[in-house]
């Protein structure tokens, strides 16, 4: 078990002059699961491999416990990258599948049959070790897949996009298992997906990445609730949350005809390079349907209603602001609006309705740098 | 439900719009299949007949689909040996709606024998060994070109018989990458997977008893390695001399020649005064021999046939007392009095056997053979006569050997006959 570090990691690709990740300081804890999440082209997967061996690391440093690897071979990391692949041999047993890598590295044979029985164990997989793969279901081919990595008693496991090649449903059922799988085993895990959602449902914590640049780490909660940036605020979050452009004015946030008074701090925040703007987010989730007097009450002219059953959500537009209405968008797209609405009371096509932001979830964010700016 | 199918392809042939695309592959009618391969595949994989030839298609994620399907382009344009690509389909759904798993279809790559189907079949001594060294060939052809392979493996390549050796192919580029330059970190990693990989591939035979006696997998997989890295250094390493063995730079380029490799860009640099020189090769395509005989005739083979054919090619010039004329005009006269001839000796129901340049490098070693044993010069058309009686009437066929059953002889193996 260990802890990981990159300490100021860089990546350079030749011929670029922009870094695929650029000084990443990140300190995993020793047995904690590490989500690096982000758009493709953030670096997440260029992190990943550089902790592998397979990216070299042009400046800084990345540590495993308290071991230098940034000039380790691959193979002397004591790391191991797991795939999901289920491509078993089948004239071997299941507990030959499992500890193979272990006879060729040459431990000895009892060793080798005890680290395979704790595994299996662990894996749900004990009554099936002498039977040949064949014998298994879908599931449990999968397992012994990850029973391979598992013998070999590695400081780190890396997960590159392990679900891609999935099916929706399997990798939903492949999510829940892993995640618990590595609790139990407790073994330091660095994740890397594409999927929000995924990042939410497995991570101990989550780092984000935009650019080759570490935009904030912090547990799913913290993300959700305090995200840093405007960038993290749109990103985690399904519905995406609803960012708008305000323009500042007599201490109040101006779009249309919103006004959404702010305090006096955060007024006192803004600088020049802002150009008397400011950025406010809020989650569909955060939004209560009232009246045209509520202070701060936004008008939306309903576009389209999604009913889920248990959920239903309103997507539509900023009413009456004219040119301003595309100044506020969503993960559902430009000029955009989307409010969670209670599923038995769902307003009609073209209706306009009043929402406002619930106290304490509007998010705030500087116009100029993006950053969240706390009252 | 509108029911939209996509199909990506270069060239699409409309055929593969008859084929039964709502139906998941694995329940697939018996009619469309060419065969059921074997080998060990993490995804549903059938052999399909399309206009009289065999394509394989793959169940697989739509957008990992459509990257491999790019990724084997590119490895094509490269000229780096893969298989084909022929497309990709997605938006296939069952008649209730479901959905069903993209598709990635490949040309079935003729002649080609897969791992299993070689050692389910009478091995010459060391045919493990010559695998191997093939493997090893298209790892570094594969990692000059920048190719990650991620998952390198004896059911990921395919083998097609090149003279007495073979020459590999890669299958499946699902986990691979094409960088601008590999890392040595990304090469050392790919080959301790390829290292693993092989020797529980070679493992899992030995339990299914269908591995010549007394092979030592783990020495096999260190072979892989070994030859790998010795390539590797007589490819890329610089050397240094001093400035009057000038020779050397010529004897660099001749031994890659030897080895198959031609040397597209060498980089020379002396140091300050003068005394030394250092040359590294920057550019080197496999190939040297294959595009020599393509240049002179035409044919286009793998390296160690074309070695074989060029040096029949310039014994012919000898007999022949031409060796002071251009060569090319030997070599046509050889094409069409020499190798012609003896390919078209051969029946048309013997011809799916072999390649014909495979065929012709038997010949060679049959009219030696027979030679010898009869202490005279045998006339070649006498020897191909010989050779398609004795020889090639009982060699299995090999256009679409598709899959092996285990421990099964190899005439049982599953075949297909391609138009």
């Amino acid at each position: 078990m260990a802890t990981v570090t990159y300490d100021k990691a860089t990546r350079i690709y030749p011929g670029t002059e922009r870094p695929a990740v650029d000084a990443l300081d990140l300190h995993i804890e020793d047995g904690e699961f590490l989500v690096l999440v982000g758009p493709s082209g953030c670096g997440k997967s260029t992190s990943l491999r550089m902790l592998a061996g397979l990216e070299d690391v042009n400046d800084g440093r990345i540590l495993i416990g308290d071991r230098d690897v940034t000039d380790v071979q691959p193979k002397d990391r004591d790391i191991a990258m797991v795939f999901q692949n289920y491509a078993l041999y089948p004239h071997m047993s299941v507990a030959d599948n499992m500890g193979f890598a272990l006879k060729i590295a040459g431990t000895p044979k009892a060793d080798i049959r005890k680290r395979v029985e704790e595994a299996a164990k662990i894996l749900d997989l004990s009554e099936y070790l002498d039977r040949k793969p064949k014998a298994l279901s879908g599931g449990q081919r999968q397992r012994v897949a990850m029973g391979r990595a598992i013998v070999r008693q590695p400081q780190v496991f890396l997960m590159d996009e392990p679900l891609s090649n999935l099916d929706a449903k399997l990798r939903v059922q492949t999510r829940t298992q892993i995640a618990s799988l590595q609790r139990r085993l407790g073994v330091t895990t660095v994740y890397v997906t594409h999927d929000q959602t995924e990042a939410l449902t497995m991570g101990d914590r989550i780092a984000v990445l935009k650019d080759g640049l570490l935009q904030q780490v912090g547990t799913p909660r913290d993300m959700y609730d305090t995200p840093a940036n405007v960038f993290v605020a749109g990103f985690i979050g399904s519905p995406a949350m609803n960012i708008g452009s305000f323009v500042v004015s007599d201490g109040a946030a101006q779009l249309g005809q919103t006004r959404i008074p702010l305090e006096r701090s955060i007024v006192g925040s803004i600088k020049p390079e802002d150009k008397g703007h400011i950025t406010i987010g809020f989650r569909p989730e955060s939004l209560d349907i009232v009246t045209q007097a509520h202070e701060g009450a936004i008008p939306i002219k309903v576009v389209l209603v999604e009913e889920l059953g248990s959920d239903a959500f309103v997507y539509g537009e900023l009413a009456g602001a004219g040119a301003a209405a595309k100044d506020i968008h969503s993960g559902a797209g430009d000029a955009q609006i989307i409010v969670r609405v209670d599923p038995r009371q769902v307003p009609r096509k073209n209706e306009t309705i009043w929402v406002a932001i619930r106290p304490g979830e509007r998010h705030v964010f500087s116009a100029a740098s993006g950053a969240r700016i706390t009252a | 439900m509108p029911h939209s199918l996509q199909i990506t392809a270069a060239a699409p042939d409309p055929a593969l719009l008859d084929l039964p695309w709502h139906i998941p592959l694995e329940e697939w009618p018996a009619e469309n299949l060419a065969a059921l391969p074997r080998g060990i595949s993490r995804h549903v994989v059938r052999f399909v007949k399309l206009s009289g030839r065999v394509i394989a298609v793959k169940e697989i994620g739509e957008t990992v689909a459509y990257r491999e399907y790019e990724l084997l382009r590119a490895l094509n344009r490269l000229d780096v040996p893969s298989v084909e690509p022929v497309g990709v389909i997605t938006g296939r759904r069952s008649p209730s709606g479901e959905r069903l798993e993209a598709v990635l279809i490949t040309k079935h790559l003729q002649f080609s024998l897969p791992y299993r189907a070689l050692f389910s079949q009478y091995l010459q001594p060391d045919t493990t060994g010559r695998l191997i060294d093939a493997l090893a060939v298209l790892m570094v052809r594969l990692h000059l070109t920048g190719f990650y392979w991620g998952d390198v493996s004896l059911s990921n390549t395919l083998f097609r018989r090149d003279a007495e050796t073979f020459a590999a192919y890669l299958v499946d580029a699902e986990t691979g990458d094409l960088h601008e330059r590999l890392s040595s970190g990304q090469r050392a990693y790919d080959l301790e997977v390829a290292r693993v990989n092989i020797i529980g591939e070679l493992m899992d035979l030995e339990a299914g008893d269908l591995l010549e006696q007394g092979v030592d997998t783990v020495a096999i997989g260190a072979r892989l390695v070994e030859r790998y890295e010795e390539l590797w250094a007589t490819l890329t390493d610089a050397e240094s001399f001093d400035t009057g063995e000038r020779w050397r730079v010529a004897a660099r380029i001749e031994r890659l020649n030897a080895l198959g490799f031609d040397v597209g860009e060498l980089d020379i640099t002396t140091d300050v005064d003068g005394t030394s020189v250092r040359i590294q090769p920057k550019v080197v395509d496999a190939g040297h021999h294959s595009r020599r005989l393509m240049r002179l005739t035409g044919l286009d083979v793998q390296e160690n046939q074309a070695r074989r054919l060029l040096n029949d090619l310039d014994a012919y010039r000898a007999a022949t007392d031409r060796q002071g004329e251009d060569e090319e005009f030997a070599a046509h006269d050889w094409l069409t009095t020499v190798f012609e001839p003896a390919v078209r000796a051969v029946p048309r129901e013997l011809r799916t056997k072999l390649e014909p340049a495979q065929m012709f490098h038997e010949m060679l070693d049959h009219r030696w053979y027979v030679s010898r044993e009869q202490g005279r010069d045998v006339p070649m058309a006498e020897a191909v006569r010989s050779y398609v009686e004795q020889v090639l009437r009982h060699r299995p066929d090999e256009r679409a050997v598709l899959g092996a059953v285990p421990g099964v002889d190899s005439t049982a193996l599953p075949r297909f006959e391609e138009g």
